[in-house]
């Protein structure tokens, strides 16, 4: 398997730490609340099939990316830099 | 107190002469990681390039020559390695001495591509990483940093408490290119 990350290019999975899935990037308020917390947190769904991701690429440039891909097929469909989604929601 | 002696990261495992290829120890001089603060990564480098001769290197490049080079070391980072970096960078970019904390070593020779072929999941070839390339990865299962300094040597930077793993690793590598003859 291989990602593209968006500063150093096609690089080999060997130098990526997969975090899970992208939920990280949706930290709720602080008063949203026990179950939006407890879900946050905790919960997690398991879907084969298309998934939006946090990998890290550790051994390379250093840079949090968010990754979709499909777990059926292996098919990656994008890589972003996870700063980058974040700013765009600003 | 006692006379200090400084000791080199790869002392006693290095050089290596095995087959074509040679690995050898190289003092860089100053090693200083520049990273340009929010938005300034423009200054930074023309502060760089007015005190040292060299901007600041793009992702997977490096800048300037031997005895002072920049390479690019990661999302917005450089090391400058060399001289020591004028406080005037520091107006832009945060600086950390880090000249301990390294082990360099060239690989040259012949067969060096084939030897790191066997240890980095990067194309080195010169097709595709040319002079000047650089690329944080991994060798082996250690975090470093290699650049093509010629067309058949290349400047390999490890932490400082991975040297003798380097050197063992290197040495695995040329031992196997050079048993194919």
């Amino acid at each position: 398997m291989r990602l593209t990350c968006p500063i150093c290019g096609a690089r080999d999975r060997r130098e990526f730490y997969y975090q899970g899935d992208a939920v990280a990037l949706d930290r709720p308020a602080p008063g949203a609340g026990v179950q939006a917390w407890d879900d946050y947190v905790h919960l997690r769904d398991n879907p084969a099939g298309p998934r939006r991701e946090l990998w890290h690429h550790e051994a390379g440039c250093g840079a949090w990316l968010v990754v979709e891909r499909n777990t059926t097929t292996h098919e990656v469909h994008g890589v972003t830099l996870a700063m980058a989604v974040a700013e765009a929601r600003r | 107190m006692g006379e200090l002696v400084g000791t080199s990261p790869c002392a006693g495992v290095l050089p290596l002469t095995i087959g074509d290829v040679q690995a050898v120890e190289v003092e860089l001089g100053h090693l200083t990681s520049i990273a340009p603060f929010a938005g300034q990564a423009t200054a930074a480098s023309v502060a760089l390039e007015a005190a040292h001769g060299m901007p600041l290197p793009k992702a997977n490049c490096t800048t300037g020559k031997e005895g002072a080079r920049a390479i690019w070391f990661g999302r917005d980072m450089a090391l400058l390695a060399g001289p020591t970096c004028d406080p005037a960078v520091a107006k832009h970019a945060a600086l950390t001495d880090q000249s301990d904390a390294w082990a360099a070593v060239t690989l040259s020779g012949p067969s060096a591509e084939d030897v790191l072929a066997r240890l980095v999941p990067v194309d080195l070839r010169s097709v595709s990483f040319k002079r000047g390339h650089t690329a944080r990865t991994l060798l082996k299962h250690m975090n470093g940093s290699v650049t093509r300094l010629g067309p058949e040597s290349f400047l390999i930077l490890v932490f400082r408490s991975m040297a003798r793993t380097l050197a063992h690793d290197l040495k695995e590598a040329m031992e196997a290119v050079a048993a194919r003859g």
